[in-house]
């Protein structure tokens, strides 16, 4: 049996004394995707960065690769997750080349430069998201959408077996919606990596992952094969607000009614 | 994409800036030299005026270029940290901590040892109670630890305002160029270098972890930064930087903060190569503004710190003005 490269066992969530999740036990192995879902402030993502190690759990435990956060060095799980945070601020000028080669930096030595190796990475990186001969473009020049590609780009040279992302979608054009979400969904480029990824819309998660996570906000939650879990039903018991679900060619649309 | 060889290249013209702005303050004074005598002075030749270069200008041109170093050091420091542009080495209150020592010290006719003492007490007292203060509950956030720190500046500036209300006309002119900045006094050149040489060569190490973190400390995290110990290292580092510098020439103003931007305004924000060019640049301004400051109105002496403004504002405005939007 192969050590799942992502395991929550019994992970409790609190922020600001509110329990958001409850003894969670969650298992995603390569080439999986899971969706999370929920409403806002519901805590997705901060069980997202609970999951990526980024903050303390109240208690359980998160397993990345076999080992548990507090014994995994920062460097050791950059290697092994990639983290898309929802917002990204640039206090300090720089290139889109520059960012895209942060993500190398965990592959890097102390003294090393990155190298043409690196910089062709994170070439195809940038062309990967639609980003290609922006190289040298300085970052504040950029719109939302392509800020948010970029960071994406950035998070594909990080070359790691399990991406966590929350909101990748937030500012992207129906387009570079679908886009991302196939570049994600596109196992043989990614080498079989899984995908943990905070949604808003359940008939993109019903379309691109293999299972969705529903998070109530109260501490319950619920899990499954997205076929099973995503019906109106569930769905507009998690939004609080009525839903109606269209099929066709197996794909899903939620309406709200 | 950022290059070795592109980082070497521009150090090693800073290092020529860096050795003319010696060779400017060696050669220029009362006593002219010419660049043959300097030349022959420091291989230990026989001219007239060696003792002057000697004794005087070049401690004082060494203690001046490891203070400009220091500060613009500290200065690009203390700005990934607080992940602020506009931040100085001062501004979390190191140097109003430093200066509300020495002026008590001169305020009470201590000697140019007790000056030194107190101020450098005075700014790992600053530093001490803005880390405590800050830290409180554990949440160390760039917003606490700036405010934490631009208080502590307030409640220290009140103290020197205080003390210069109440000084005697004859300990004014000496306090306030203390405040200004004032390599005259500089004592050992040494002791600065050394912590210059120190500080870079412990914060190199790190360059491109800062780098990340002047993104964004959970993106940092993430990408492999152990950032909690790195903020604990860079504060304690930018602080300690900060206060040597001002123990040993007062709080010359302008340089933290302006070096950093002119270097990143020239040469991009990869902090492999800012820090080292930062402490390059940074001294070789002050320096330079030295040797203005004592020959520009000779024999009387201006405090550096009005002429590393001077010099600094229009090159910055200039350098600005010609960024590409």
């Amino acid at each position: 049996m192969t050590v799942p490269l992502l395991e929550a066992a019994g992970l409790t969530v609190d922020i600001a004394g509110r329990r958001i999740v409850d003894g969670l036990d969650l298992k995603v192995g390569r080439g999986e995707r899971l969706a999370i879902l929920g409403q806002n402030g519901a805590g997705k993502s901060t069980l997202l960065a609970t999951l990526a190690g980024l903050r303390p759990p109240a208690a359980g435990s998160v397993h990345l690769g076999g080992t548990a956060y507090p014994a995994l060095a920062p460097r050791i799980a950059a290697r092994r997750r990639a983290w898309l945070g929802q917002t990204q601020t640039d206090p300090f000028g720089s290139t889109v080349l520059e960012t895209a080669l942060t993500g190398r930096h965990p592959h890097l030595g102390r003294w090393a430069w990155e190298s043409e190796g690196d910089a062709e990475l994170a070439r195809s990186a940038l062309a990967a998201v639609g980003l290609g001969g922006l190289e040298r473009r300085p970052i504040h020049t950029l719109s939302g959408g392509e800020r948010q590609r970029l960071a994406i780009a950035a998070l594909l040279t990080q070359a790691s077996p399990l991406y966590l992302l929350d909101e990748p979608l937030a500012h992207l054009d129906l387009n570079h919606q679908m886009a991302v979400l196939e570049l994600f969904a596109d196992a043989p480029r990614n080498d079989g990596a899984a995908v943990v990824m905070v949604l808003h819309d359940p008939g993109l998660a019903h379309r691109f992952c293999h299972r969705a996570l529903l998070i109530y906000g109260d501490g319950r939650s619920s899990q499954g094969d997205v076929d099973t879990i995503l019906t109106a039903e569930r769905l507009s018991e998690l939004y609080g607000y009525r839903l109606s679900m269209l099929e066709k060619d197996g794909r899903r649309c939620f309406l709200p009614e | 994409m950022p290059s070795r060889g592109r980082a070497l290249l521009i150090l090693a013209g800073l290092g020529l800036l860096a050795l003319g702005s010696f060779w400017t303050a060696l050669a220029v004074g009362s006593l002219q030299l010419t660049a043959g005598e300097v030349a022959a002075v420091l291989l230990g030749g026989d001219v007239a005026g060696a003792d002057v270069v000697l004794q005087l200008r070049l401690p004082r041109a060494l203690a001046g270029f490891a203070c400009g170093g220091l500060l613009a050091l500290a200065g690009a420091l203390m700005q990934v940290l607080l992940r602020n542009p506009l931040a100085d080495p001062y501004i979390l209150g190191v140097s109003s901590g430093a200066g509300v020592g020495a002026l008590f010290a001169i305020l009470f006719g201590w000697s140019a040892w007790g000056i030194d003492g107190l101020a450098f007490a005075g700014a790992l007292g600053a530093m001490v109670l803005v880390f405590g203060l800050a830290h409180g509950d554990g949440s160390w956030t760039q917003t606490r630890l700036l405010l934490t720190g631009v208080i502590v500046a307030a409640g220290c500036g009140a103290l020197i305002t205080l003390m210069l209300a109440v000084a005697p006309e004859a300990k004014l002119r000496g306090m306030l160029f203390w405040l200004m900045g004032d390599l005259g006094q500089a004592g050992r050149w040494w002791p600065p270098l050394a912590v210059l040489v120190l500080a870079l060569v412990l914060a190199l190490p790190f360059a491109r972890e800062l780098n990340l973190l002047s993104r964004g400390l959970m993106q940092a995290q993430a990408l492999g930064v152990a950032v909690g110990r790195l903020r604990y290292a860079i504060y304690l580092l930018a602080s300690l930087a900060t206060a040597w510098s001002v123990t040993t020439a007062g709080s010359v103003g302008f340089v933290g903060l302006v070096v950093p931007h002119l270097v990143r305004l020239a040469a991009g924000n990869d902090q492999r190569l800012l820090l080292p060019a930062s402490a390059l640049a940074g001294g070789s301004l002050l320096v330079l503004a030295d040797t203005l400051a004592r020959t520009l109105v000779a024999p009387q002496q201006l405090p550096v710190g009005v002429l590393t403004a001077l010099i600094g504002v229009p090159v910055f405005l200039f350098l600005l003005s010609r960024q590409p939007r």
